[in-house]
């Protein structure tokens, strides 16, 4: 028996108003999982903001969330277009959104920020033209 | 007490075990078992969706019955400001306040006074604690109860200040007192009630140990009383001047009036179970950053759209607008009550009722299991095996209340399979006896 589940997301391109709706799934299953409060909302809220970077920037992509009685770990895959400077990316405000979603109210440039404030560890791949890969782990 | 208890009840000989409340429930509470249908008292909240949805009448909510005013030697009427949305051609409250002293009640105290208190008592608490913006109302115990079973990240933004029936029921019971001079048990202090939620809230109440509430009435009962009385009192125009609150109060009575008590126009308004829900979701991720206040109801409309009114509740909204148009803003102040009368006394504590297992092991094992039967069943949430959900039966086979051959599809292909090897082994003793 293992001692883990693995859930697998496909996050489809520009939809908003599902956007959300991996990260919504997660939490009710954490919920009912009996994690506590404090790293659902972590888990929510980190994930939440990974999901919606994808859908912003990179035109969907894949996210795995593998969770074990320690702790929850999340990984966004996408192949979008790949962040030039992680550095000035992770800065509060900073954003590269499109006009577009900007005026839809997105865009505050928080993201990243936010993704590092509620994970405990996370790591970030990228290549120009290639893709992005977003890891973050939550302890339970 | 039983921390669970519930208000609804089912009339087994009208239920017919159809699936209309099993799928209409905000928390998957019910089941049909047996052609009936059943409440998992844990998960229910009390928000009458099942009441409203029964095309059987088959679901019903307890409350008192007008005769146990006659156990009480003083009474005291505490009417809910839905009451007087009911009425049609209604001009002045006080007809109704009058009627309610000829039905029998020595005296009246309106509950939308006490909510005018709460309204200034609630305006200062939330100036003075920004850190749990926005603060959530605990007016209506449908959602304060849905709050501890499912949300407990928002369990610290709950204003801690009694809902406007507590509040009034003590200023009542404390004026009665003083002027009669009977002991509390001889003093009926009965709240005249547009919902269910109220009734638990008065026998299990969150937030203090004890409600000063002795019992409930429904407005649907008190209504057709009330009527004749107010014909004759608006015939004779012998009107008593009972009425103590002004447009604030008035106002609680519908969606947007609580709010509208706060004086800012940083809040939040929302109607409707499932709206309610939607908006705590979104609260929990964090997604409104600049309210003050959220007002939650869990009947559309507000609290005159509560399963023991009588008006459809848009009318009656328009009703208490009418009303309230040339009251003051409000009639009653903080100076006479004491700050502390008005505070919850108890924490609230989040109950897990929906947890699968003991610990992350089992449940990452139970979990695996539901996603496995999802997997199987045929994912049409049909409600025929009694639970709302595939995903939901696949939750009671996995907590060991439910098989999986309840699914008739699953049953189905069994019966089939059977069938097959039926056929073979007949073919097989046939084949033998050929030999």
């Amino acid at each position: 028996m293992n001692d883990q589940i693995q859930l697998t997301y496909h996050v489809s391109a520009a939809d908003f108003t599902r956007a959300g709706e991996a990260s919504s799934d997660v939490k009710s299953k954490l919920k009912q999982m009996g994690v506590s409060p404090e790293a659902v909302r972590k888990v929510a809220i980190a994930m939440y903001e990974g999901e919606i970077n994808m859908v912003i920037h990179a035109e969907g992509g894949t996210i795995k969330v593998t969770i074990t009685p320690t702790e929850i770990e999340i990984v966004l895959a996408d192949k979008g277009p790949g962040i030039a400077d992680i550095e000035q990316a992770m800065q509060a405000g900073f954003s590269t959104a499109p006009d577009n979603v900007r005026s839809l109210g997105f865009g505050a440039g928080m993201g990243l920020p936010n993704m590092k404030k509620y994970s405990d560890e996370m790591d970030i791949k990228t290549e120009l033209r290639v893709g992005t890969t977003v890891t973050m782990k939550v302890n339970i | 007490m039983d921390k669970f208890f519930t208000a609804v009840r089912l009339d087994e000989d009208l239920c017919k075990g159809c699936i209309n409340c099993i799928k209409r429930c905000p928390t998957q509470a019910i089941r049909v078992r047996n052609g009936k249908a059943v409440i998992t008292k844990k998960f229910c909240i009390d928000c009458g969706e099942c009441i409203r949805i029964c095309p059987h009448h088959a679901k019903l909510a307890i409350y008192d019955s007008i005769d146990i005013m006659n156990q009480y030697e003083y009474t005291v009427a505490l009417p809910a400001p839905s009451l007087y949305g009911q009425f049609n051609n209604l001009d002045d409250i006080n007809i109704v306040l009058t009627a309610l002293k000829r039905m029998g009640f020595d005296d009246v105290y309106e509950v939308s006074g006490a909510a005018e208190l709460v309204s200034e008592m609630s305006r200062r608490y939330v100036q003075e604690h920004k850190e749990n913006w926005p603060l959530i109302s605990t007016a209506c115990p449908s959602v304060v109860r849905l709050i501890r079973v499912r949300f407990p990240n928002l369990i610290e933004h709950l204003i801690p200040i009694k809902a406007p029936i507590d509040l009034a029921a003590s200023l009542a019971r404390e004026k009665a007192m003083k002027l009669t001079g009977l002991p509390s048990e001889k003093i009926g202090i009965i709240f005249i009630s547009p919902c269910p939620a109220k009734v638990t809230a008065v026998k299990t109440p969150l937030g203090i140990d004890k409600s000063e509430v002795d019992a409930v009435l429904a407005i649907k009962d008190v209504y057709p009383r009330l009527l004749n009385h107010m014909k004759e009192i608006e015939a004779s125009q012998e009107i008593e001047e009972l009425a103590i609150s002004g447009k604030i109060g008035i106002s609680w009575g519908g969606a947007g009036g609580e709010a509208g008590g706060l004086l800012t126009d940083s809040y939040l308004a929302a109607d409707g179970i499932e709206n309610v829900i939607r908006v705590l979701e979104d609260l929990e991720d964090q997604k409104f950053t600049s309210l003050e206040f959220i007002e939650l109801n869990a009947c559309n409309g507000g609290c005159v759209g509560g399963v023991l009114t009588v008006e459809n509740p848009f009318v009656a909204k328009v009703k208490l607008k009418r009303l309230r148009k040339y009251m003051p803003v409000a009639c009653n102040h903080l100076i006479n009550v004491e700050d502390e009368d008005g505070y919850w006394t108890e924490a609230v504590r989040y109950e897990p009722v929906f947890k699968l297992g003991i610990d992350m092991k089992e449940s990452i094992a139970m979990m695996t299991k539901v996603e496995e039967l999802c997997e199987r069943f045929p994912g049409l949430d049909c409600g025929s095996c009694g639970a709302p959900t595939c995903k939901a039966l696949a939750e009671d086979v996995v907590r060991g209340v439910a098989s999986e051959k309840d699914c008739i599809h699953i049953l189905r292909e069994y019966i089939h399979k059977i069938s097959d090897e039926m056929s073979m082994l007949d073919l097989q003793s046939r084949n033998k006896k050929t030999e």
